[in-house]
């Protein structure tokens, strides 16, 4: 059974862009996609620039895989597994719902 | 180890500074000791653009020998010392001050002087010459009281020094000998054709006139009498006709002399001494002088190769040559004569264009043999291909100068040449050195440029040298694709057009419309910067959030820990005590570390995204505005105090820098733009090494465009002199909206010059002459942009719904704590990863 912590307000979120959340002690990127009307989290620890910036990284897709390219030095990290597109690196990745006008989060399993 | 021996080389002009430059790149430099003269005040420079001396680049400017090149070299460099003789007996050279360097091998690079006709009043005041920057200096001088001058000789050189007369304001006159103009490398046709053209110009030709004297004038200083019994009255007299080999030392020396001058070298560039070389105007090759610099060049290749050890010759030179005389392209390639038995003649002449082009060809049409092109020199490349490497003639070789009435292209592609086919005369590189640089890596223009040398003499094969690298990277597999990203099929430069003609205003319209996918950063950032440059809109509209780049995003920018930097506009650096004040109050009250900027501004660094507010409130309220150093877009223009108070100044460069900041601040473009502006050509705000850099002269200001500090630093381009402040707003104007339109993706105005087929001209072109008949529309643009201009903190400020985005958590106050300050020299820095280790309990998670 899924624990679903309740983060923030569908209005927090912006359109194509990321914000940051602080959920159990742990920093996380969301990212919401208005166009197709999806949101998407993980953790805003960039493993390569060593900082908490992922959330404040462009968003887009890199052949279809949805993606936000670090601020500090552009490498894409998928929004559906965490992984770097360039290199052996991964952060944490959440499942996210939006329920009765919050976002929700689920720890990653 | 052995004693080094010692090289004297007579002479520091083009070809002996070339000859130089190869040396010490060769493995022969480790041998020798090399000392050179140099009779000339000044080491080696540009003699081939010698006429630019008057339209504002100075002595300097046209220096060709980097500065330090003799002592990093170690090279003794006698400045101002003329090498009298070589006492071969006792093999020392013997210099007009005395020196005696005793040497194992000579390389004799003496050059030319001007040929003068030793008419009577030949050397009459104000009857000079044209060959030194002395000799320009009194140009100069003796223009200021001249209202007409003449030049005598209507070749090559003659056109240059009646050019230079033109840019002084003299009303000009060429007088020539032979009935045509440049008759050497023209056929009658092309000289008239050329002749029309400049006439046009304004200037007077006088053709089939032998001058018999010069004696006083009645209206003016000199009279020139000719043997026809006309006469041209003239203050001024240049006599360029011809130039005549300096071979005085091989004469002092008892070198062979040619019967006509010249010191007879063989295909070794030997002189009669097997220990004497001579490279250049100054030799005599084949009872040949050559009077071009790629043939010196290729002499000065061939005598280093001779000190190598290495079999090398030289076998004679290609004399085709393709200039712009007076603003007319008129190029000569071979047999332009058709001197050859046999030869078949094609010529196309357009009288409404001013068009002439005539190509001789093989008497079996199989060969191009030469060519004249004048008015439009588009085809030397192509032609000129055809002609060394003996390519053979499509069957109809007049479609090679027809204008082409389909798509069906006549030109040569680059494939058809074999690898031996010489791309760049001036430095000799060929087809198969440019390919190999290709694969080696180098696979951009600029790039490709600075590996192998190629077109960076005159540049006359730029577009060629571009063309081998377009087919090549499409050889080797790389599609030449110039999409922006996998999301749209196009360029910034038509995604910038679409923007414009379909009034596109978001980036999800243009997604939707010309685009797929999600678009990624590179197509997002790129149009953000195009919307922002053409509407102007607030970058942090919610419908332009997704395309603000890391800095734009938050208004500041993001250091290596997460951490903005904050850097308010001073405006041409002038700062009162109160605002330094002011800033440093706001410093000391948040805890950031502070540092004067390259662009003389001071940055505040290690804010986090909550703080950011509140510290640009107190800015404001200090009178401070956003110095957009987060965006790519103007930064700074720097300036020196100017003639306010230096006692140099010449024009008052802090208010020019002031009033130009405050015009094109906020504006945004494809990469950061800055400016300076020096107060005299001492040159203390480095303009000249600024995207637009502008110096004070004492009969206006001088503009250049399109230089660069930085990582690949590039001397920017005078591009106009003696410019009014309105003229020079109107043409920075125009420059700046010709970038923002054209330019690709980040790429700064010094890549986006060396990129630009036509280069200086063609810019020139577009913003002086309108040729693209758009400049009434840049300007609009820029007047647009300038009353849309708002500073982005004064309006994030006033709105609660934006300034709700500055927070580091959307659901929290806290502040990350991932950042770690320590203390250094006073003064916060982020904490390296060892401090780290020692200093936070609390880690951000790495593996959850």
């Amino acid at each position: 059974m899924t624990q679903w912590i309740d983060v923030c307000s569908f209005d927090d979120l912006e359109p194509n862009s990321g914000v940051c959340a602080l959920v159990n002690n742990q920093q996380v990127a969301i990212f919401y996609f208005p166009n197709e009307d999806k949101i998407f989290a993980i953790g805003n620890y960039d493993p390569i620039g060593k900082a908490n910036v992922l959330s404040r990284g462009m968003v887009g897709d890199i052949k279809g895989e949805p993606v936000v390219a670090s601020p500090l030095y552009k490498q894409h990290f998928s929004l559906r597994s965490g992984q770097c597109l360039e290199q052996d690196d991964q952060v944490p990745c959440y499942s996210v719902r939006l329920y009765d006008g919050r976002v929700q989060l689920a720890e990653p399993t | 180890m052995s004693v080094k021996k010692t090289l004297v080389v007579i002479g520091n002009g083009m070809v002996g500074q070339n000859f130089l430059e190869t040396l010490v790149t060769s493995s022969a430099y480790a041998d020798y000791q090399v000392v050179t003269f140099c009779e000339e005040p000044r080491v080696a420079y540009d003699r081939v653009h010698l006429s630019e001396f008057f339209s504002g680049k100075s002595a300097d400017d046209l220096s060709l020998v980097e500065s330090g090149f003799f002592d990093k070299n170690n090279i003794t460099l006698h400045l101002g010392d003329r090498a009298l003789r070589i006492d071969r007996d006792n093999k020392q050279v013997v210099s007009q001050k005395g020196e005696k360097i005793a040497y194992d091998k000579v390389v004799i690079a003496s050059g030319s002087y001007p040929f003068v006709p030793p008419m009577p009043g030949h050397d009459r005041e104000g009857c000079l010459v044209y060959r030194t920057i002395e000799d320009l200096e009194a140009i100069t001088k003796a223009a200021k009281n001249a209202k007409t001058g003449a030049v005598v000789g209507g070749g090559l050189l003659g056109l240059e020094a009646a050019k230079a007369l033109t840019d002084l304001g003299l009303d000009t006159h060429v007088v020539e000998f032979a009935p045509r103009l440049m008759a050497v490398q023209l056929d009658e046709g092309g000289a008239a054709m050329l002749r029309s053209k400049i006439e046009a110009l304004g200037v007077t030709i006088h053709t089939s006139k032998n001058t018999q004297k010069i004696v006083d004038g009645e209206h003016a200083r000199h009279k020139m009498c000719f043997a026809d019994g006309e006469e041209l009255e003239t203050d001024l007299i240049l006599f360029s006709a011809g130039i005549r080999p300096r071979d005085d030392i091989a004469q002092e020396s008892f070198l062979e002399i040619g019967q006509r001058g010249g010191i007879v070298i063989d295909n070794q560039c030997l002189t009669s001494d097997p220990d004497i070389y001579a490279i250049g105007e100054c030799a005599l090759w084949n009872n040949q002088i050559f009077g071009l610099v790629a043939p010196g060049y290729q002499m000065a290749r061939t005598v280093v190769a001779q000190l190598e050890e290495k079999e090398a010759a030289f076998l004679g030179a290609d004399m085709s040559t393709k200039l712009k005389l007076m603003g007319v392209d008129v190029a000569s390639i071979g047999d332009a004569h058709a001197k050859t038995q046999g030869a078949l003649i094609y010529t196309y002449q357009d009288g409404s264009s001013e068009i002439y082009k005539r190509i001789v060809v093989s008497a079996d049409k199989k060969n191009l043999l030469g060519a004249v092109l004048v008015g439009d020199s588009s085809g030397y490349g192509t032609l000129l291909q055809y002609c060394l490497n003996g390519i053979e003639l499509p069957e109809n070789p007049d479609a090679l100068i027809l204008p082409s009435r389909s798509d069906e292209s006549v030109g040569l592609g680059p494939d058809a040449l074999p690898a031996s086919a010489q791309i760049c005369s001036c430095h000799d590189v060929s087809k198969g050195q440019v390919c190999e640089a290709i694969t080696a890596g180098y696979q951009d223009i600029g790039a490709l440029k600075s590996e192998t040398k190629a077109a960076t003499g005159c540049g006359g094969c730029t577009a060629l040298l571009k063309s081998v690298l377009d087919c090549e990277l499409d050889k080797l597999g790389f599609e030449v694709n110039t999409d922006i990203c996998e999301h749209f099929p196009h360029t910034r430069q038509d995604l910038y057009n679409l923007v414009m003609v379909d009034e596109i205003k978001t980036f999800d319209e243009l997604l939707t419309s010309h685009g797929r996918g999600r678009g990624c950063e590179v197509c997002r950032q790129a149009v953000g910067s195009i919307l922002a440059s053409y509407w102007n809109e607030y970058v942090l509209e919610k419908q332009h959030l997704g395309v603000q780049d890391t800095n734009d995003v938050y208004l500041a920018n993001m250091q290596k820990d997460g951490t903005y930097s904050i850097v308010p506009r001073v405006t041409g650096g002038e700062i009162s005590p109160d605002m330094l004040i002011a800033l440093g109050e706001v410093g000391k009250k948040y805890g950031l570390y502070t540092k004067i900027t390259g662009g003389q501004r001071i940055d505040l660094f290690g804010a986090q995204i909550n703080q950011l507010p509140a510290i640009w409130d107190e800015l404001i309220v200090a009178g401070f505005e956003s110095g957009h150093a987060y965006g790519k877009s103007l930064r700074t223009v720097k300036s020196c105090v100017g003639s306010t108070w230096c006692r140099f100044g010449i024009d008052d460069s802090v208010s020019l820098a002031i009033e130009l900041e405050n015009r094109y601040k906020g504006l945004r473009a494809p990469h950061k733009i800055k400016m300076a502006v020096s107060g005299c050509t001492r040159e203390c705000a480095e303009a000249q090494g600024k995207d637009i850099g502008v110096i004070a002269t004492e009969h206006g200001w001088n503009l250049y465009v399109c230089g660069n500090g930085g990582m690949k630093p590039r001397h920017a381009d005078l591009f106009a002199t003696n410019l009014d402040k309105e003229t020079l707003i109107k043409y920075i104007d125009r420059v700046l909206i010709f970038y923002v339109r054209t330019a690709d993706r980040l790429q700064r105005t010094s890549v986006w010059m060396e990129n630009m087929e036509g280069g200086l001209d063609y810019l020139k072109s577009v913003v002086i002459d309108d040729r693209l008949n758009i400049c009434t529309q840049l300007e609009q643009q820029m007047d647009y942009v300038i009353e849309t201009y708002q500073c982005e903190w004064k309006t994030t400020l006033e709105s609660p719904e934006h300034l709700k985005r500055f927070r580091h958590f959307v659901n929290s106050d806290q502040l990350d704590e991932g950042v770690v300050f320590v203390e250094e020299r006073g003064q916060v820095r982020p904490a390296n990863e060892q401090e780290r280790e020692q200093l936070v309990t609390f880690r951000p998670m790495e593996d959850a």
